[in-house]
């Protein structure tokens, strides 16, 4: 048997002989598409996404830093 | 809701970051800690000659670990969600410094563990035992890179050193990579956190055989973990008061308004007494006469030996650091907001100079902050390193929450010098069999969550003790924020309380229902 298929029949085995672990990874899907498909979507945008180059972000950092004191 | 100036925005913004933190390092210690014995255990039945009971009880400790890990992982992205959102001035300022450590993390570290893992988990009797041995060992030491590349992050926002600030890209620039991954602090800060980890995963590996002895199960299982859990313990918590020790040091001479704040010293002293415990006078402040302890317990000259090595070392006080000492050398922070001014200008000048064109002062003002060159240099030592300073209105502001750093750094060390007593204790009297101490093992069962205390009290003290900056003298917190809409700080702030403690319930309650099964599933 190939390296690649051994690799794969040893990971297919592993998920299918879960008990415990399918909870396990139901939590971990369910918490990353929380973070990722509405945390991160809706609620934590790039503060700098605003801006389309380097030079721009630079810009508004610098006078961000220098600007009377908030 | 109502619009929050920016105080509030950065107190919300602050308390949101808190909250991640606090709740990510739930999970951190235990995935630390309990990954290094699981790894011990796994080498102890190699060793044995793979006895069946060994191979149970390693299973059901690698079975708690996989729960911890599970609940836990990716709860720590939230915090570099935070820094693009939130801290998004601060997140640009560090520039790649912040960035090369993170990236490290992710791509080495983690990808390191999570490949061994799989093996861990799905290998028994599928690889040979040495192989499965090497994967176990591999995930705990790929745990503890992890955290060590997080914590060469946050020591350089402790100690910023190894960079340069490049005016036009408004970045701070690596110029010395052995410094950043290096650093004393990051070093030593790794030591502790690592070491910490031990202690508590220690604990609940003690407290959970405490358990199972009361309940007269789980025999072999039981007396086993005991000792190795109160061996891994005791040098954990030795590794932890060692590593402490050093940091201490580190924070006289790095950040000295901590120490004072840690110590509630206001007038410095020659020969500093260590106050090992007191109660805080809510009326004293920098401008009062009012008096600092009520009932103080104290060890002369202990201060000055722990933070100097000397027992005649001077320690500054808050108002030496605040109004100055020139006896001692000591800047004023009056002084160091003027430095910090003349910083800002030099930038401000850059910025107005880009903006016309004016090309002859943008050089002017670049070879100021060109650190390779001696008027560079100068410039760095003399202003660029006060910057932070210059954004203050009151030097008084310099000033961290006394209280609460003072009873966090108490409740820190008290609990460090209990878990020595008790894991020393416990491999004493554990020469004969325990069963029979009842007390003791109910005491096993109840410090499980103390080592979860200790160490939200010993980062409450490092974070909170280091404030107002979020970069040591560089950047405070109020110019670090975003201009963002306050409201959906407190939003996010509640919606990471709700799901933190879901996740928090959902783990008590696998790793409850596990325990009571026991290792005979």
């Amino acid at each position: 048997m190939s390296i690649f298929r051994r690799i794969f029949r040893f990971y297919y085995e592993g998920f299918r002989s879960m008990t415990l672990g399918r909870t396990l990874w139901l939590i971990i899907l369910v918490k990353i598409f929380i973070m990722f498909g509405i945390l991160k979507f809706f609620f934590f945008p790039d503060a700098l996404a605003g801006f389309d180059t380097e030079p721009e972000k630079a810009a508004h950092v610098l006078d961000e830093l220098t600007a009377p004191r908030r | 809701m109502i619009p929050l100036n920016i105080t509030e925005i950065v107190d919300w913004s602050r308390a949101q970051f808190a909250l991640t933190a606090m709740y990510h390092w739930l999970f951190v210690p235990l995935t630390l800690g309990l990954g290094i014995i699981c790894a011990v255990m796994e080498t102890v039945y190699l060793r044995k000659g793979f006895p069946p009971e060994w191979k149970k009880t390693v299973r059901f400790w690698m079975r708690l670990f996989g729960i911890n890990f599970a609940i836990g992982v990716a709860t720590g992205l939230i915090l570099e969600f935070e820094f693009g959102t939130n801290w998004s001035n601060y997140s640009y300022f560090v520039g790649d410094i912040f960035g090369a450590p993170l990236a490290i993390e992710g791509i080495v570290a983690f990808f390191m563990e999570a490949t061994f893992i799989a093996v861990m988990f799905f290998g028994w009797d599928k690889v040979s035992p040495r192989f499965h041995l090497t994967s176990t060992w591999l995930v705990a030491i790929g745990a503890s890179l992890s955290a060590y590349w997080i914590l060469v992050a946050n020591s350089w926002m402790q100690y910023p050193v190894g960079m340069s600030f490049n005016l036009e890209t408004a970045r701070n620039e690596m110029t010395d990579f052995a410094q950043v991954a290096f650093s004393p602090v990051a070093v030593t800060k790794f030591i502790h956190s690592v070491s910490s980890g031990l202690v508590t995963a220690a604990l609940f590996v003690c407290g959970i055989s405490a358990w199972y002895m009361l309940r007269k199960r789980e025999a072999f299982l039981a007396a086993r973990s005991l000792r190795i859990g109160a061996v891994t313990g005791l040098i954990g918590s030795l590794l932890v008061a060692w590593s402490g020790d050093n940091s201490g040091v580190q924070v006289a001479r790095i950040q000295p308004m901590k120490l004072a704040a840690m110590e509630a010293i206001y007038k410095g002293q020659t020969g500093a007494p260590l106050t090992v415990i007191s109660l805080l006078n809510p009326a004293k402040r920098i401008d009062n006469d009012e008096p600092i302890h009520y009932a103080p317990v104290r060890i002369d000259g202990m201060l000055s030996l722990l933070a100097a090595h000397r027992s005649d070392a001077f320690v500054p006080g808050i108002e030496d650091l605040v109004y100055g000492n020139a006896a001692h050398g000591i800047l004023s922070t009056r002084d160091k907001m003027e430095r910090g001014e003349e910083a800002r200008t030099q930038m401000a000048r850059y910025v107005e100079a880009r903006k016309t064109g004016d090309t002859a002062t943008m050089r002017q003002v670049q070879r100021l902050f060109d650190t390779r060159t001696e008027e560079g240099r100068q410039f760095h030592d003399t202003y660029f390193r006060y910057l932070g300073y210059g954004y203050l209105d009151h030097p008084e502001e310099v000033i961290p929450n006394i209280p609460l750093t003072y009873y966090s750094f108490r409740v820190m060390v008290g609990l460090g010098v209990y878990f020595i007593l008790l894991f020393a204790v416990v491999l004493w009297l554990g020469r004969k069999p325990l069963e029979g101490r009842k007390f003791l093992l109910r005491l096993l069962v109840w410090s499980i969550p103390l080592g979860y205390l200790a160490g939200q009290a010993g980062w409450i003290v490092c974070e909170v003790g280091r404030q107002p900056w979020t970069i040591q003298d560089l950047l405070p917190t109020g110019v670090s924020v975003s201009s963002l809409d306050a409201a959906s700080v407190q939003t996010t702030f509640f919606l990471f309380a709700v799901l933190f403690t879901l996740l928090l319930i959902a783990e008590i309650r696998i790793m409850l229902k596990q325990i009571r099964i026991g290792s005979e599933r």
